[in-house]
């Protein structure tokens, strides 16, 4: 079980590791007009509403990029592979792709949503490759 | 009246400068305010990085400047580097200050290395990225950039092209950390994967100790500023962006360049030299784009046909770049600049008349 930075956790984003605790990915939706936005800011940018709810992704989407994370001067036993998730609700996010070898990726291939556990009790959302 | 660069000041650049970022910032800037003809009661004004760790006070304490009735701060990394020039340029150009002083300097190899996974003070603005493992700049700048690379079917090799023209460059250039070490395409990919598919050892500039100063002054002798600009766009950072729609154009330079050829009047054909940030060497193939000096996807054939490289069309780099010369964060390429225009440059292009420095975010038109 690798090691991660957990996240700092702050009232902007609460939500998103609250629902990741609960097993859910959570986009934050305007509740003015509807947009969801991710990352989460306060403000809806299209019509300057404050108001927002959630919306659960389904957890599909595809690889937009991806690279293989070795950590700079240090040997790391299992590099990660960060990849740049297009989720099919509309959304861009920076995740981890887990069960499949760095010579496998290829961009725009379909994953779909796992939660995994780390050192110190740290759930990520991660994304395998779809079935 | 015009803004002019009148004076340019530096330290060496080197791994390891034995003292502190002060004495460094000090050291340039004494250089700059000399090579101006100034003194330092002459300054009254000056400009820096948010991130440079040299506060203003003890600067002007170094250098015994009397007093300073303008400072201002450009916003996070390299991407601002031009930003200082337009920011002192505006504070002359409105009667807030005569002589700027701008100053750049830090450990930025034997202390706190840019390309190390430094720990850092909180902020939940990274959850998006830390946990996840992007916690160098090269990882970062990475995952933008592969999909330009899968976008245009490129290789590693594609982008050691780059590399190879600015290391021709830096062994030219006594003032190079690679000085007399030219590569091969081999050499490139010889070297280390950092960040696998996409940036080797030789793809990443070269964290330096160092400092790095200019003055800035209204009207006189000096080189003349036909153009200065910033461009912040939403959804961007730095210099990438996961969240545009099309992470294969750099739509932040585009905006600087309709901004630059507007403000200076002249356009692509007329730059006689491009000075380009690049922290890696994939985001010269994204500028070079941007800026309009060749289309989109068209940087990997632009730069193999030698358009950038010693006796081409466009030198880019002269000083070897910041893969070549040493990275002060962006400005010791305004400093090249300064030098084509004079015409002292280690790497001469003849009647260089008119110069293009981009910093990504912010840039400059300079003219002689």
């Amino acid at each position: 079980m690798p090691r991660v930075i957990p996240p700092v956790v702050d009232d902007d984003d609460r939500f998103f590791w609250d629902g990741v605790a609960r097993g859910q990915l959570l986009i934050q939706r305007c509740s003015g007009c509807g947009v969801l936005r991710h990352p989460p800011v306060p403000m809806c940018p299209q019509c300057l509403s404050t108001e927002w709810d959630t919306a659960p992704s389904a957890g599909r989407g595809t690889v937009h990029s991806w690279v293989l994370s070795h950590h700079p001067t240090e040997p790391d036993a299992s590099p990660r592979i960060v990849a740049l998730i297009a989720l099919e609700e509309g959304v861009r996010m920076v995740s981890n792709l887990t069960g499949v070898a760095p010579s496998d990726v290829v961009n725009d291939m379909p994953v779909s949503l796992v939660f995994e556990t780390f050192e110190g009790n740290v759930t990520l959302p991660q994304f395998e490759p779809a079935p | 009246m015009t803004a002019v660069i009148s004076g340019i000041g530096q330290t060496e650049f080197s791994k390891n400068s034995g003292r502190s970022s002060l004495q460094l910032a000090a050291e340039a800037s004494r250089a700059a305010i000399a090579d101006a003809g100034l003194t330092p009661a002459d300054i009254d004004g000056g400009v820096t990085f948010a991130m440079d760790t040299n506060d203003e006070l003890a600067v002007i304490r170094c250098l015994g400047i009397p007093s300073l009735r303008f400072t201002a701060r450009t916003r996070g990394g390299g991407g601002g580097a031009c930003a200082t020039v337009q920011l002192a340029a505006a504070a002359v150009l409105s009667g807030q200050a005569r002589h700027v002083l701008i100053w750049r300097a830090f450990n930025e190899r034997s202390r706190r290395r840019f390309g190390q996974p430094n720990p850092r003070p909180p902020d939940a603005a990274n959850d998006w990225y830390l946990p996840f493992g992007l916690d160098t700049p090269a990882k970062v700048y990475g995952l933008t950039f592969q999909r330009y690379m899968h976008r245009y079917g490129l290789t590693n090799a594609d982008f050691g092209l780059y590399t190879v023209a600015a290391r021709a460059y830096a062994a030219t250039n006594p003032n190079a950390w690679f000085y007399k070490r030219p590569i091969t395409l081999a050499d490139h990919q010889a070297s280390r994967w950092i960040v696998e598919p996409l940036l080797r050892l030789l793809d990443c500039c070269q964290e330096s100790d160092g400092g790095v100063a200019l003055v800035v002054s209204a009207g006189g002798d000096g080189v003349q500023i036909s153009a200065a600009a910033q461009a912040h766009l939403v959804g961007g950072d730095e210099m990438y962006s996961y969240y545009h729609d099309d992470l294969t154009t750099f739509p932040e330079v585009s905006a600087l360049a309709r901004e630059l050829w507007e403000q200076s009047g002249v356009g692509p054909a007329d730059i006689d030299v491009a000075m380009i940030y690049e922290n890696f060497s994939p985001i010269v193939f994204l500028q070079l784009e941007g800026l309009g000096f060749c289309g989109p996807g068209e940087a990997r054939d632009f730069i193999a046909d030698g358009h950038i490289g010693p006796g081409g069309s466009l030198p880019v780099n002269t000083n070897g770049g910041l893969l070549g010369e040493g990275y002060i964060h962006g400005m010791n390429n305004i400093l090249e600049a300064v030098r084509q225009l004079r015409g002292t440059s280690a790497n001469q292009v003849r009647d260089a008349e008119t110069v293009l420095v981009s910093a990504g975010r912010s840039g400059l038109i300079l003219t002689t």
